[in-house]
């Protein structure tokens, strides 16, 4: 397939799950119906059915041997309990210089069971050169003992696939401390050159920080960073002079709204 | 504070309960805007407003130009007639909460005609007191109850009352907040433990493990952690302010009365979230009435008011000293206090808050019955020793004695129904309840409804059987029908269930004396059956008192159909 026409797929697919996601699954009301006031009780006595929120989960900087960046990282969603349109974004740049890596995604996002979020749409990446753009599903919740899990599946538009899983958990050492693991691991199922990515287990990044909530929606934190590229991914980099392996300090902010 | 919201004394209240049966209604339309022919009307107009707690002034909504707003004093028998004007720029209504009438009357927007008063609107409520007692009415829109809109009706018997006193007070129990209502529910939706600031920590836990040992400690852990649940989770919103009588623990607010006299506390529960334990240390306390409904007295130190409730205590303060009226919300976040007292100015101790309670397995019975927590066993009661399926509510006293022993009591409280009442204390429990008069139907139930209280907590939906407001079917009845309801709560959160229009009958081990009530408060993980005649033709809201509960979808539309003629 041409890189344009799977291109055209992706955001048609993207755009009928947008569109669904705004049909509003009221039906079963109007099943019962009921003489006019009695359609509207509903709206008098509920909230409103859509609501919205941003949520910055990191924003920090990062100081390691070579060169210093800011790192962040973005959720956002706006809809209602059933169904979303979320948001991600995260990326890097180095403290002097340009944007080295963004992504963003577009999803829609639909509850499938109390704890988990079935979703798909689109990725697009502006960096790393040249721009990528994948069809995305995945589903995102909350696993049994609070872990916080997102796996993703990628279709790039050259139709190279990759997936993503990273899971996260909160520990209250105190009801405002709170000490956050996080781990994330990238796979590829193929050599994507371009993107000096090699077969298999691409990269791992594990991270811990600890958070100070002044108030639940904003706390500063400090924390350490550490990613290893691995496999054919890995050789690449040596082969770019790059380290494969990538410890830093971190501190940043989390904030919501 | 207005003036009719003040206690009065016996004689002054009949007076004026006479004076307004004098308000004769000359024409009795059902429809909506009635001009009201009577002389002797209420006018009452909704409006934004502040209100001052403790010193502290924020945003809210008066009904009548006060928080709470006046308490209506009525006399059974007597036709009412309530023009409710609304200066808000957002629709209103107003709900009379316990109140036999007709369904249009009923003030809940979209059942039964009622359609809520636009903004300068003035709508006309006009009904015939079948009843008395103590009740108490607020908006049934969107939040406003939150935002202060409640307020007390006292009605006066039309024969003898049985209970005789010499002072008579209500004692409105209210939550305030200085956040606005959506916001409050936007951070729920967002971010569902947003409010609970007692959630357990890694420093509890190294307690827990030096107490029980850290297997036991761990073990817990986990089997909350497997069911991704909160044993901590009693209450969903905190930072209220508590008031009785829209007074702050510091603005104090007093009830006059001289040693020796019997003071009749009127107790009603006006909060948006809270559910209260209510005391008064020093004084025993005799319930004489439920949710309106005389009751056989009881004398308890205790008793939990669940929202919606009402209990009317009988006490008699001795000596000439201050008491401290104590009602404390179930998460302990606070306390809201009045005051005893011969005087203007005195001021009891402030007895020791109690512990917050942390939930066990038990409250998680329907939910997870069928799953092995045999690590808990240390932590929940000896369930022979309660009888959980037939009785709702527990008998706090009888609680005594448990394995978490006395010893352990000032540390910590063991699941939802332990108040931390202390030994030899007697907390009031739904057993105690017995009516005061023989029920006139006596029938056996011929069906029975299962409505099972759902929810998804962590995103903070809430339903009956499963199913949002705008999603579920009407449960429909057929007029005369006695039937059963069963609520089976499968959620880990107590849910104060109301339904307007009738009263149910608690099932509660009591024979032809089951009392009568509009509200029941089923216990996490209990289920709780009451009977009912379905005597008022209509459709009437049945869904959990807890305002963003039902805001969230915990609510149902419960018809009485008109018994078609059988051909
Ligand atoms: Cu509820």
């Amino acid at each position: 397939m041409t890189k344009t026409s799977l291109r055209t797929a992706a955001l048609a697919a993207g755009s009928v799950l947008l569109a669904l996601s705004a049909v509003p699954s009221r039906v079963a009301a109007q099943e019962h119906g009921g003489p006019g006031d009695a359609d509207q009780a509903e709206q008098f006595h509920e909230e409103p059915p859509i609501l919205s929120t941003l949520l910055v989960d990191r924003l920090e900087h990062r100081w390691r041997d070579g060169e210093n960046s800011i790192d962040w990282e973005v959720q956002g969603w706006i809809g209602g309990d059933t169904n979303k349109v979320r948001l991600n974004a995260e990326g890097s740049k180095p403290v002097e210089g340009g944007v080295e890596e963004a992504e963003f995604q577009l999803l829609y996002s639909r509850m499938t069971s109390e704890f988990w979020d079935v979703q798909a749409g689109i990725r697009h990446d502006v960096r790393p050169r040249p721009q990528t753009t994948y069809g995305v599903v995945g589903f995102e919740g909350v696993a049994p003992y609070f872990f916080d899990v997102t796996a993703q599946l990628f279709v790039s538009e050259d139709g190279d696939f990759s997936a993503r899983l990273e899971a996260e958990y909160d520990l209250l050492i105190t009801q405002k401390l709170v000490l956050q693991p996080v781990a994330e691991v990238n796979v590829s199922a193929q050599r994507v050159r371009e993107l000096h990515v090699g077969p298999g287990f691409n990269d791992v990044e594990l991270g811990l920080r600890l958070r100070y909530e002044v108030v639940r929606e904003f706390a500063p934190y400090i924390g350490v960073n550490w990613e290893r590229k691995l496999g054919e991914t890995a050789d690449i980099a040596r082969d770019h002079g790059e380290d494969p392996s990538d410890l830093s300090f971190v501190t940043g902010v989390r904030f919501w709204f | 504070m207005h003036e009719a919201s003040r206690g009065l004394s016996r004689r002054a209240a009949l007076k004026l309960a006479a004076a307004a049966g004098l308000a004769g209604i000359v024409t009795v339309h059902p429809g909506r805007r009635v001009f009201a022919a009577a002389d002797q009307s209420l006018d009452l107009a909704v409006e934004r407003t502040r209100i001052t707690i403790d010193g502290e002034t924020s945003g809210a909504i008066s009904i009548g130009g006060s928080i709470p707003a006046p308490t209506l004093r009525w006399r059974e028998g007597q036709e009412v007639v309530v023009h409710v004007t609304n200066r808000l720029d957002e629709a209103t209504s107003v709900h009379w909460h316990g109140l036999l009438l007709q369904g249009v009357m009923d003030g809940a927007p979209g059942f039964n005609g009622y359609r809520p008063i636009g903004p300068g609107e003035t709508y006309t409520y006009r009904f015939k007191l079948r009843q008395a007692g103590t009740y108490w009415y607020h908006s049934h829109s969107a939040s406003q109850e939150q935002e202060g809109m409640y307020g007390a009706i006292v009605i006066e018997p039309a024969g003898r009352d049985p209970v005789r006193t010499d002072r008579d007070y209500v004692v409105l129990l209210s939550d305030h907040t200085p956040e606005a209502p959506e916001s409050v529910l936007r951070k729920l939706k967002v971010s569902e433990g947003y409010y609970n600031n007692g959630r357990r920590t890694l420093v509890d836990f190294f307690r827990d493990a030096r107490r029980d040992g850290l297997g036991a400690a761990m073990d817990d852990r986990l089997a909350w952690g497997e069911m991704r649940m909160d044993a901590t989770d009693l209450a969903d919103v905190t930072g209220y302010r508590f008031l009785v009588n829209g007074k702050g623990p510091k603005d104090n607010w007093t009830a006059l009365c001289d040693p020796g006299e019997r003071v009749r506390l009127r107790v009603v529960n006006g909060s948006a979230m809270s559910i209260f334990d209510v005391r008064i240390p020093g004084l025993s306390m005799t319930v004489v009435a439920a949710d309106g409904q005389n009751v056989v007295p009881v004398k308890v130190d205790e008793f939990r008011i669940g929202v919606g409730e009402t209990y009317d205590v009988v006490v008699m303060p001795t000596g000439d000293k201050p008491f401290t009226f104590f009602a404390e919300p179930i998460d302990r976040t606070g306390f809201a206090r009045a005051t005893l007292a011969s005087r203007e100015g005195m001021e009891g101790e402030i007895p020791e808050r109690r512990p917050r309670a942390i939930l066990t397995m038990e409250d998680m019975a329907m939910a997870h019955g069928g799953m092995d927590h045999g690590s808990m066993d240390h932590r929940t009661m000896d369930p022979g020793s309660m009888d959980h399926g037939s009785m709702p509510g527990m008998d706090h006293g009888a609680m005594q004695g448990m394995d978490h022993g006395a010893a352990a009591r000032p540390e910590r409280a063991v699941g939802w129904a332990d108040a931390g009442t202390p030994p030899g204390a007697k907390a009031l429990s739904y057993a105690d309840l017995k009516s005061f008069s023989k029920a006139r139907d006596l029938r056996e139930p011929s069906h029975e409804i299962e409505i099972q209280l759902t929810g998804m907590m962590s995103r903070y939906i809430w339903t009956l059987n499963g199913r949002k407001f705008d999603e579920g079917a009407a449960i429909r009845v057929a007029y005369g029908d006695r039937i059963r309801i069963r609520f089976v709560n499968t959620t880990m959160m107590a849910h104060p269930m109301h339904l307007h229009g009738m009263f149910v009958e608690l099932e509660n081990g009591q024979t032809d004396r089951m009392p009568r009530k509009h509200v029941v408060l089923v216990p996490p993980g209990q289920v709780t059956t009451v009977q009912l005649t379905a005597d008022e033709p209509g459709e009437w809201p049945l869904h959990c008192h807890l305002l963003y509960h039902m805001a969230s979808g915990m609510m149902t539309r419960f018809i009485v159909e008109p018994r078609t003629a059988s051909l």
